[in-house]
């Protein structure tokens, strides 16, 4: 039976991770690889590396962060952060990257999710959405999430699902940061509503959540950062608890 | 130990090749049929379409070499599929060198395609999983697949039965991606190296 996926997700600022990490035996929490090769061999499913960087400058770093954990790791890991065009995706590519996810850049431009789609496949491509509920609505927003659309979350989803997005990784603004679970209403909806997997983020805080996410939220993988970070989950405890409350995951 | 990675242009190589440097083999990515034939082994990699991948390895009179190898042949993923018969994904003949078809997941569950993540594989038969425990867990990305058939060599369930793996003579092929597949994939590609 295919697995329920544990994504981390490590920020990235000119070619160094970022964020108070705590690993124990870890000599350099700021080396994207080492962090990564740690959440590797504590059974992680899938990493996401997002690219912080404000300059063009640093951006190049991301080239050889990419090239770096595809030589260094062997598990699946995306970039996203900044890709604006095919060809930031095609040098994506060319260095490794297994998948790439575009956020703001969709919005702008939905045909490039199409394009994306076309040139590499479906399963290289993973749209993230940021939304929060406005009124009765929950409505997209780009930049970080500082700036809202008049997109309707759902439908938008929908687009992008039809435009060839091989994944939707959707946070919940109104929960992330508040460790007080996923917004598993909406997740349950979108992941009925489409057929390619969704990816939850945003609200992790307790191992219980994790379980009412996939149980609840039907969704296909969560995401979450500061809580595997800090030490609070620690990802065999995880997967050992989801196991026993009869969800599958790789062990 | 020579390994030839046929380029063809299609996917992420980076990881199948940094994972056979790590075993100490000398690795060439290459379409040179002097190269490929010459080589040890060969990696039939390929992440796409399978239409577009037929066209490039036409254009490199790859279609007619592959399937004249002697030495083993290990394709990963799309590689697979493309040594089977004919595939479904854009109604494409491939290499012939397994007679089975390729064909998309019919989800009878609300499964979703592709079918993307760690699955389990059973039923193992092959040198290639020798030390491989029933059950492993390998990072699957498709929306086609090959049914079991005679050379099915490992099996996977989603929505239906399918190849997770197939092996017959010289040629072995894995749906799932063995670089991608934390330690117990890698224990797959120095199996394969050991052949």
């Amino acid at each position: 039976m295919l697995a329920k996926r544990i994504i981390a997700c490590l920020d990235v600022k000119d070619g160094q991770t970022v964020k108070g990490v705590s690993f124990e035996n870890l000599r350099y929490a700021g080396d994207p690889v080492e962090l990564g090769r740690a959440y590797s061999d504590q059974g992680i499913d899938e990493l996401v590396y997002l690219d912080i960087t404000a300059t063009n400058e640093g951006r190049k770093q991301i080239y050889s962060l990419v090239e770096s954990v595809a030589q260094n790791l062997n598990i699946p890991f995306t970039i996203g952060g900044g890709i604006t065009s095919v060809e930031d995706a095609e040098n994506l590519l060319i260095h490794g990257a297994d998948k790439i996810s575009v956020n703001s850049a969709a919005v702008r431009n939905p045909q490039l999710v199409s394009d994306l789609a076309k040139k590499f496949g479906s399963q290289f491509v993973v749209v993230a959405i940021d939304a929060k509920t406005i009124g009765n609505q929950w409505k997209v927003h780009t930049h970080g999430g500082k700036r809202p659309t008049e997109l309707e979350l759902f439908s938008w989803a929908k687009e992008m699902e039809l435009r060839g997005a091989g994944e939707i990784l959707f946070t919940s603004m109104d929960h992330d940061g508040h460790q007080t679970g996923f917004a598993n209403e909406a997740l349950c909806r979108m992941s009925e509503m489409l057929s390619i997997p969704v990816i939850a983020s945003g609200g992790a805080g307790e191992m219980e959540h994790f379980r009412d996410v996939f149980n609840k939220g039907k969704a296909d993988a969560a995401l979450a950062a500061s809580i595997f970070h800090f030490g609070k989950i620690k990802i065999p405890d995880l997967k050992g608890y989801l196991k026993e409350e009869g969800i599958n995951v790789r062990i | 130990m020579k390994i030839a990675i046929i380029d063809y242009k299609a996917g992420n190589i980076k990881s199948v090749e940094a994972a056979l440097k790590r075993f100490g083999c000398d690795t060439s990515l290459t379409k040179d049929p002097q190269i490929i034939t010459s080589a040890d082994k060969v990696v039939f990699p390929g992440v796409g379409h399978a239409g577009a991948a037929l066209e490039a390895l036409r254009a490199a009179g790859l279609d007619t070499l592959i399937p004249a190898l002697k030495q083993p042949v290990l394709g990963i993923c799309l590689g697979m599929q493309m040594m089977c018969r004919h595939s479904e994904e854009g109604d494409t003949p491939c290499l012939g060198i397994f007679d089975a078809e390729v064909v998309k997941f019919r989800p009878d569950n609300g499964e979703k395609i592709p079918h993307m993540g760690w699955n389990q594989i059973t039923a193992l038969k092959s040198p290639l999983f020798k030390g491989i425990p029933e059950g492993s867990f390998m990072y699957f990305v498709h929306s086609y697949m090959v049914p079991v058939f005679e050379h099915t060599a490992a099996k996977c369930g989603y929505a239906q039965d399918f190849s997770a793996a197939i092996a017959h003579d010289n040629f072995y092929g894995c749906q799932f991606h063995p670089e991608k597949s934390g330690n117990i994939g890698l224990q797959i590609l120095e199996n394969f190296i050991k052949l």
